[in-house]
């Protein structure tokens, strides 16, 4: 087990890069915590994959180092830096029973073969394979076999950290959510560094503790959930996380006051704005935007029934802005006014948060 | 509800109906025609039952050059199944040499086969030949014109130089079709380069070193252009295979009868062979 520490970590896939563009990982440094469970969150191609086969060795990075507990591992093959990897598809030894396959990583380490089987039993029971340990791996489901990957990180007892990359993408989805709360609670019990790569914020947002929300090879905000979701620090993060994203509208910031369509409206941060930006931008979550009978004037667009809640979508001289109203709550006519709660209305200067 | 009748689709069938029939059905229907009667020419023909089935098998030239034949068969396949997997294993995976080293795979398979033959009866002829006088120049007497050995030895060579190439890109093709992960996989897991061989590229190259195996069993079976041009079936009946033996008794004994039941009966003992080998291969499929 180790705290992890990149430090100035860039890569580029490209022999010479050149442009900022040719970059798949733009200047990155973080520390990780011993035990944590981390998330690489972004859409397809934002370099989330590219990190996380650096971090486990498949990749040398182009420029920067990598620490596992002070001890720089930049050079060391994935098999020296003791790490565990659960790929997208699920990776198992076709002609192996499901044993087998678990003992294999221990086997290839030499490991006594009474060490191993107690080894492998707990797994295997912790992971809910236990009935079926004799079968040929290569007839079970596809989330038995994701199990099976996961099982041949958790069952060497020096694993640094255990990487897993999109595991969910093939399981069927009634049985996604199983296995998610399944990966919680292995979380708990090994007390292991996990780090979890997915572009589905849900499963980010239930499975770490801390999310790196990246994009286009940059690191847009490193924080808990609640941070990602109530203090986002760019526009991409507000759209990224939550559903519908952040409404972002175009606005003015003078004297410390953010007027949005010429009209004052409170937020949490317009007075710490500097005057430098060149495009400046409000933001407020759907969840806290509600009607009133004064305040920002609108008008109604289109409602859609979203279960619990309903999206109400209303047009502003400035954009559109959308709105959560709860099951059964009424709502206005074609026209109405809403408002902001100041707490959770920020000013964002060039897409990053002012402050 | 009233199904409507349309029968037009048997006129598309038809040309295939027809060409299926006139290089398949019909000849074979002919040779099963002859092995059933007797002729003294003239196409007059007599019934003759079982009787040339009961006599090929019971003849020993029959045996003797079945054996050759599955001796020979053994063997190329004990050699190129092997040889092409590991070439195959020692490819490069990506780069510039990919494509040369395809190419040079490819290009004994491009060689029409009574060229090879001809090719490998200059190359061993023991005055000219390159092969043939090294080998005599360095004290080794070898003339596979006189000697049983030196044919079998030429033979089996020039096999493995025209078809392992065959197995080599058959291998190749299934190596690369498998995911990458599989070999990070087996980085993280600690395998040595044995493990990985044996329990991701093995298991994952079954079905393709299946149809390896089946064509070159097939291929060999019924190896007949290489041998006339190379050894003509000698020294002897050293290499005279099944084919080469059953050519000698329809055409150069004009034999019909017998002919036409050896030809059934050869027919039937590559199916058979075929059959078992792909039911002995694929026989775990249903459990995994």
């Amino acid at each position: 087990m180790a705290r992890i520490t990149l430090q100035d970590l860039r890569h580029s896939y490209a022999p010479d890069p050149k442009t900022e563009a040719d970059w798949a990982i733009k200047r990155l440094s973080l520390d990780w915590d011993d035990g944590g469970a981390y998330a690489l969150l972004g859409p397809s191609g934002c370099g989330k994959t590219t990190l996380l086969n650096v971090i486990s060795g498949l990749i040398r990075p182009t420029e920067g180092r990598i620490f596992f507990d002070g001890r720089d591992v930049t050079d060391a093959t994935p098999e020296q830096r003791n790490i565990a990897q659960v790929f997208q598809f699920p990776v198992i030894y076709d002609t192996m029973t499901v044993y087998d396959n678990l003992a294999f990583p221990l086997r290839n380490r030499g490991v006594a073969e009474a060490e191993v089987d107690r080894t492998v039993r707990e797994i295997a029971q912790m992971l809910d394979l236990d009935r079926m340990l004799k079968k040929r791996a290569a007839g079970l489901t596809a989330d038995g076999k994701q199990k099976i990957s996961l099982g041949r990180g958790l069952v060497r007892s020096d694993v640094v950290v255990i990487m897993l990359d999109e595991p969910l993408t093939v399981i069927d989805p009634h049985l996604k959510w199983t296995l998610r709360s399944k990966l919680k609670e292995l979380h708990y019990r090994v007390a292991r560094t996990m780090i979890y790569v997915t572009h589905d914020q849900t499963e980010a947002l239930t499975f770490a503790d801390q999310v790196v929300v990246m994009k286009e090879g940059t690191v847009m905000q490193i924080g808990t959930p609640v941070d990602l979701f109530e203090r986002p620090k760019h526009v991409f993060v507000g759209h990224f996380i939550g559903s519908p994203g952040m409404n972002v509208l175009p606005c003015r910031v003078e004297n410390g006051q953010a007027l949005l369509a010429g009209a004052p409206v409170a937020t949490v941060n317009a007075a710490a704005y500097r005057g430098n930006g060149k495009r400046l931008e409000l933001g407020v979550r759907p969840e806290f935007v509600r009607f009133a009978p004064t305040g920002i004037p609108v008008d109604l667009v289109k409602v859609a029934d979203a279960g619990r809640f309903r999206i109400v979508e209303m047009r502003h001289a400035e954009g559109t802005i959308r709105l959560l109203v709860p099951d059964g709550a009424a709502i206005p006519g074609s026209r109405g006014h809403v408002q902001f709660d100041p707490t959770r209305t920020q000013v964002y200067e060039d897409g990053w948060l002012v402050g | 509800m009233n199904k409507t009748l349309n029968q037009k689709a048997w006129f598309f069938v038809l040309p295939v109906v027809a060409l299926v029939a006139f290089n398949a059905v019909i000849p074979l229907m002919t040779v099963v025609n002859f092995s059933v009667q007797e002729t003294f020419g003239d196409n007059v023909f007599f019934w003759a039952g079982v009787r040339w089935f009961e006599e090929v098998l019971r003849s020993e030239r029959f045996h003797a050059a079945l054996l050759r034949q599955l001796l020979y068969t053994g063997i190329i396949l004990a050699i190129e199944i092997p040889l092409g997997l590991a070439i195959a294993l020692a490819m490069p995976r990506r780069g510039p040499w990919v494509s040369v080293c395809l190419v040079f795979m490819a290009l004994p398979l491009l060689i029409p086969w009574n060229v090879v033959g001809s090719m490998w009866n200059i190359l061993a002829l023991p005055d000219i030949g390159l092969l043939g006088r090294s080998l005599n120049a360095i004290g080794l007497e070898y003339n596979y014109t006189r000697q049983p050995f030196a044919a079998w030895f030429t033979m089996v060579l020039m096999d493995v130089w025209h078809w392992t190439s065959l197995v080599v890109l058959l291998c190749y093709a299934g190596l690369r079709s498998i995911p990458d992960a599989f070999y990070q996989a087996a980085k993280v897991d600690g395998a040595r380069a044995w493990a990985v061989f044996r329990y991701i590229q093995l298991p994952k190259l079954r079905y393709v070193l299946t149809i390896a195996i089946l064509l070159r069993l097939m291929d060999s079976f019924m190896i007949y252009t290489e041998v006339i041009v190379l050894t003509g079936g000698g020294p002897g009946n050293a290499t005279t295979f099944l084919s080469i033996d059953l050519q000698k008794i329809a055409l150069g004994q004009f034999d019909l009868g017998p002919a036409g039941a050896m030809s059934i009966i050869y027919f039937l003992i590559i199916l058979f062979l075929s059959w078992m080998f792909y039911t002995l291969m694929m026989r775990n499929e249903d459990r995994s």
